[in-house]
């Protein structure tokens, strides 16, 4: 399953990265406490969130996930686009909450034997 | 040029946390029991207990610096703090217009009432103090850089609304004028944790949300008088002004 299908499938509006969705998601975790993402999340993993500040990115980038997911409609800031693209990192929103979106993904995952 | 004995975060009766005997009168007789020079209100997402505290200290030579506790969109506690009370007032309209509105429900959050000199009840917010404001920390500190005023994020290591659990690390190129550091257990180490704090002016404060803790913990400032421009050099180690933190 790549970042793509899940745009697609969701159809989520794309920030940054455009050029970088063929990744592979390999999971996801859902968490708005960066420190907490630092702990737990896992490399190649989907992050979803409401937080829209830049540190998001490094987070993201340190913890070599797939993408981030903004959630809510929220948009990200300026400055957070920016440093997404500068790293690499794929940035993605929906106007959906953060419980529909967890449980559309899930079925995708459980579909292809993910979780 | 003298130390001056500074407690730069109190909340009042108007914040919901804040204890009902924490009445501007209240708080600066017991600012002049605890030997302080300055006293600074910092009430959750409000300045109005400011003017009257301001006023009642003057009687009493206590220093009362005009001041708030923000919530940002983050969740991060960041203490502001305003030359006067007419900047103060501006920044409440900001605040105004920005604070998530949910209705207070006082039997579970506690009550937000403002009071005058004689403790008289004269109003109440109705609004849920301790909730988010809609702005992050960057346009927050701008806004407050915008009006003159000090932003200083607040007990950066508590485990909860602080910038380190809520952002993971210090953002790169934050407009802060210090940071405020809890003294709990392992405050030292969490410093030595995070070396790029020695970048920044740190304080330390009592957060008081009782009478009782007025003034436990204490900032001291070089200066000339008890004054926000004073203060201000002071954190910025300017022309012989200079904290420190006991």
């Amino acid at each position: 399953m790549t970042i793509e299908n899940v745009i697609n499938e969701l159809d989520l509006q794309v920030f940054a990265g455009v050029n970088k969705t063929g990744r592979q998601v390999k999971g996801a975790y859902v968490s708005d406490l960066l420190s907490d993402v630092m702990g737990k999340a896992r490399e190649g993993e989907l992050w979803i969130t409401m937080q829209t500040h830049k540190n998001i990115i490094a987070v993201a980038s340190l913890k070599d996930l797939s993408a981030i997911l903004i959630v809510n409609g929220g948009l990200p800031e300026e400055e957070t686009i920016a440093a997404a693209e500068q790293e690499g990192v794929i940035l993605l929103g929906t106007g959906d909450r953060s419980f529909s979106t967890c449980g559309k993904l899930y079925k995708m995952m459980e579909r292809d034997a993910l979780v | 040029m003298r130390w001056f004995r500074a407690d730069m975060h109190i909340h009042t009766v108007l914040s919901p946390c804040g204890g009902l005997d924490m009445s501007p009168i209240n708080i600066v007789q017991q600012a002049t029991r605890k030997k302080l020079d300055i006293i600074a209100i910092s009430d959750h997402n409000s300045t109005r207990h400011c003017r009257i505290t301001q006023q009642i200290g003057e009687k009493y030579g206590i220093s009362v610096i005009a001041g708030a506790e923000l919530n940002t969109k983050e969740e991060i506690h960041c203490l502001a703090f305003f030359e006067d009370i007419e900047k103060a007032d501006l920044f409440q309209q900001i605040i105004d217009q920005n604070l998530v509105s949910i209705p207070n429900k006082p039997e579970i959050f506690g009550y937000q009432l403002m009071v005058d000199e004689e403790e008289n009840i004269i109003g109440e917010e109705t609004r849920l103090l301790v909730s988010s404001l809609q702005m992050g920390i960057d346009e927050l500190s701008l806004c407050v850089n915008q009006l003159g005023g000090l932003f200083i994020p607040a007990h950066i290591n508590r485990l909860h609304n602080g910038i380190y659990s809520q952002l993971g690390f210090m953002p790169s190129g934050l407009m802060a004028d210090a940071l405020e550091i809890t003294r709990r257990p392992g405050y030292e180490t969490f410093l030595k944790e995070h070396p790029e704090t020695a970048g920044f002016c740190l304080i330390t404060n009592s957060d008081a949300h009782t009478l009782n803790q007025i003034g436990e913990t204490v900032t001291e400032f070089y200066i000339e008088g008890p004054c926000f421009i004073e203060i201000r050099e002071a954190l910025r180690n300017e022309n012989g002004r200079k904290v420190r933190t006991l």
